[in-house]
């Protein structure tokens, strides 16, 4: 099969974007993700010739490599055939490099698909065309929507199986749409493809003269990236203050930070929450030098005209668009833990660069991931269930909702006692 | 390759979009890097001298700009090292000022709490010396310069990754990773591996020394040097055993490709000696060894190279 894309030939400025994967078990999945790897030349030679080999093993004719097995990873995994945990790949064309998380598409591992969303732009929903849209289709449809990934595509699959049938995909797309539009997925893109063969992935196939739109390669290389993150109004979580002492930089105190979201630039007025004091920024610094302004993933070190104590844990803001200051609030929690969660756990929460002791006061329902309601309130959340909350806080922080911000509404939960992660938050709307 | 801070020559935080992916790689090591500076107490920056730690200090020195380093470096030293690494490292560690401790093979050796390999490799000897030195030093957080590309295993490596207190990794039992919120905290004894450069691939390593002129140890660029062939590779003469009898030394323009233990690390044949030549010849032999639908059998460089990689950190 033809193929034009070469990554590494890059010549003008490659964008970066982040997409997840997921599907049902034996929907084609590590097949797509092997093929996409393959046909951006992605693989090394004697990676492929193990493939081959395993291929032949396995009893396959080694006409077809098994491209699943490239991106088949831990031994567990190895055993039982499945995949278990998030894992990523990399592969890039002449214009863009993709980190793709690879997210196992067991029922019970909705966490690792939560984890493999939350900071994707991009997520590929996998269906088995002779299947349509199952339970699992559903449900991976629901946490793209719930962690608002911007783009979803759907990828029909196994189309060879179906004659490449017009009528098989325009089914299965409206099927979809439905869905999507009922959960308020505002941008879904379906593809017909034969990850096995290749067609419509990288390369237009010639047995589906009945489609027009893109191949998955060229869309993924086509949707927007990170316009959303700078749009938002600007927050600035203060990581740590730089204060070198030298003979050179005697006086110097910065704000180290990465932007989050919105766009901050030199002359602003800033306020530092939660402490709510002001101040206005007079130099944004690199390493390179200084620059007028830093747009959102930036890292950067800010300069304010008063010493103002803000530090760790504290987020710059425009004092006119200036996130919320709660000592108490609402949220979504997916359970990520064995143990179940019970009202009245005290936990910790970490929210940008400020974590704090925290008490889950009230469960106030469970999230059905067909309509994204609520139900009434359960008595527990278990492992890999979606559910409302309530949080006390024992010091205050400064959120946005989820919904209005992805990059600041999210949060974890942590295990006072061992540190181990036990949720993923999504501040609700107050 | 003298001072390690360069003005770039594209304009990188011209207050747009982040439009460029190695801006967005860049930005992303450097927030790691400030989050474990400011949550963990002892960090520590495994520093080799080969090109991925190289990027990483480089990173990380921007990470505190115009701060000095808030961490010491660490080189778990095999011992069969090529001088021209060690003078690269002795004199970035004098220019910057930098705190670096060498944990060597063969201080274990000489004390017997280590064995030598019958084989004379002493790459599977670092671990012990490694743990040994992160307990004696209390270091709770040990940056590293592994890449998620390098293996399949290393596919599904966090970004800050915990161990136990005997180092060891359960990846049936790592900590989701969500957004950018990075949870490192741990108990007494455990500590966190930290991989800034988790989403670099090995191109982008290689285009980020050009960027960013990072000084790299001279041995990647083509040089003349006296070389012997073993085992499919030219390997150069030291004291660690080589060339053995039958073995002839001859003179080759060759460059390294990885600069590991010197008894087992082959260096290829190349006239590149300007980053951007090694920025070609990498491009142009990454895309032949790619791409074949049927490979053949004859191991490749590459796999050379991701073979030994297993034996490390
Ligand atoms: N005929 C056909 N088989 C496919 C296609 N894609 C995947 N398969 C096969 O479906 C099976 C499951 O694929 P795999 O990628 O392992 O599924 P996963 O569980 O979703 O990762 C394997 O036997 C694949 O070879 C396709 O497009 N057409």
């Amino acid at each position: 099969m033809a193929v034009s894309t070469a990554g590494p030939l890059a010549t003008g400025p490659v964008s970066l974007l982040r997409l997840t994967t997921a599907g049902s078990v034996d929907d084609g999945k590590s097949t797509l993700v092997g093929r996409l790897l393959h046909d951006t030349q992605s693989i090394l030679a004697d990676q492929l010739a193990a493939v081959d080999r395993a291929t032949r093993a396995r009893g396959g004719d080694g006409e077809v490599p098994d491209l699943a097995l490239l991106t088949d990873g831990l031994r567990a995994e190895r055993e039982q055939g499945i995949t278990i945990d998030v894992a990523y790949r990399y592969f890039a064309t002449p214009t863009r490099k993709f980190v793709l998380a690879d997210c196992p598409g067991h029922v019970q591992y909705t966490r690792n698909t939560v984890t493999g969303a939350s900071t994707a732009e991009l997520a590929v929903v996998l269906v088995d065309a002779r299947n349509g849209l199952v339970e699992q289709t559903r449900r991976h449809l629901a946490v793209a929507a719930f962690l608002r990934v911007p783009h979803v595509v759907l990828a029909v699959n196994k189309m060879d199986l179906a004659d490449f049938d017009e009528q098989v995909f325009r089914r299965i797309e409206a099927d979809f749409a439905m869905a999507a539009t009922s959960l308020g997925v505002p941008d879904v893109v379906s593809i017909p493809v034969c990850a096995l063969h290749g067609d419509n992935v990288a390369a237009r196939s010639r047995r589906t003269p009945w489609y027009s739109g893109p191949t998955l390669l060229e869309h993924l290389e086509a949707v927007p990236t990170g316009r959303e993150a700078v749009a938002e109004p600007m927050r600035f979580p203060v990581q740590l203050v730089l204060r070198p002492r030298t003979a050179e930089h005697p006086d110097y105190r910065g704000l180290a930070g990465r932007v989050a979201s919105g766009v901050l630039q030199v002359g602003d007025e800033v306020v530092a929450l939660p402490s709510g004091v002001r101040s206005t920024v007079t130099g944004i610094d690199t390493p390179d030098g200084s620059v007028p302004a830093a747009a959102a993933g930036e890292s950067v070190t800010v300069l304010l005209a008063d010493e103002i104590d803000a530090g760790r844990g504290e987020v710059l803001a425009h004092p006119e668009q200036a996130p919320r200051v709660v000592t108490e609030l609402g949220a979504d929690l997916c359970w990520l833990a064995d143990r179940p969660l019970l009202a009245g756990a005290r936990v910790l929460v970490k929210h940008g660069t400020r974590t704090v002791r925290a008490i889950v006061t009230e469960l106030t329902g469970r999230l059905d991931l067909h309509t994204l309601r609520h139900t009434d309130p359960p008595d527990t959340l278990e492992l890999n269930e979606i559910g409302g909350a309530r949080i006390r806080l024992a010091e205050p922080l400064a959120v946005d909702t989820y919904a209005t911000d992805r990059h600041t509404g999210g949060f974890l939960v942590i295990d006072a006692a061992n540190g181990n992660t036990l949720a993923a938050g999504l501040v609700a709307a107050p | 390759m003298t001072a390690i801070m360069v003005a770039p020559s594209t304009g990188l935080n011209n207050n747009t979009v982040e439009n460029d992916h190695l801006a967005a790689l860049e930005s992303e090591a450097v927030h790691i890097i400030r989050e474990v500076a400011a949550e963990f107490d002892r960090p520590v920056l495994l520093f080799s001298g080969g090109k991925d730690s190289a990027v990483m200090l480089h990173l990380a020195l921007r990470a505190f700009h115009p701060a000095p380093l808030p961490f010491p470096l660490l080189h778990v030293d095999t011992g069969h090292n090529f001088p021209e690494v060690i003078a690269y490292r002795d004199r970035l560690v004098a220019d910057l000022g930098l705190r670096l401790h060498v944990a060597a093979v063969q201080d274990w050796i000489d004390d017997g709490r280590l064995v030598e390999r019958p084989d004379g490799t002493r790459n599977p000897l670092q671990t012990v010396p490694l743990l040994d030195t992160i307990t004696e030093h209390r270091f709770d957080a040990v940056f590293g310069g592994a890449r998620r590309d390098e293996d399949r295993a290393r596919a599904k490596e966090r970004i800050v990754s915990l161990r136990d207190a005997f180092g060891g990794w359960d990846p049936r039992r790592q900590r989701p990773e969500l957004w950018s919120l990075y949870n490192g905290r741990h108990t007494a004894g455990e500590h966190a591996r930290v991989f800034p450069l988790s989403n670099w691939t090995e191109l982008d390593i290689w285009h980020y020394i050009a960027r960013r002129d990072v000084p790299i140890p001279g041995i990647y660029y083509a040089h003349q040097r006296e070389v012997f062939a073993r085992d499919g590779m030219w390997l150069t003469a030291g004291e660690w055993g080589g060339p053995r009898n039958g073995e002839q030394l001859i003179t080759r323009s060759v460059r390294y490709r990885t600069v590991g233990d010197a008894s087992c690390t082959g260096a290829v044949d190349s006239t590149a000696a300007t980053i951007e030549e090694v920025l070609a010849e990498v491009t142009a032999s990454r895309i032949t060894e790619r791409g074949a639908t049927r490979a053949d059998d004859r191991l490749s460089e590459a796999a050379m190279e991701d073979r030994k990689r297993e034996g490390y950190f």
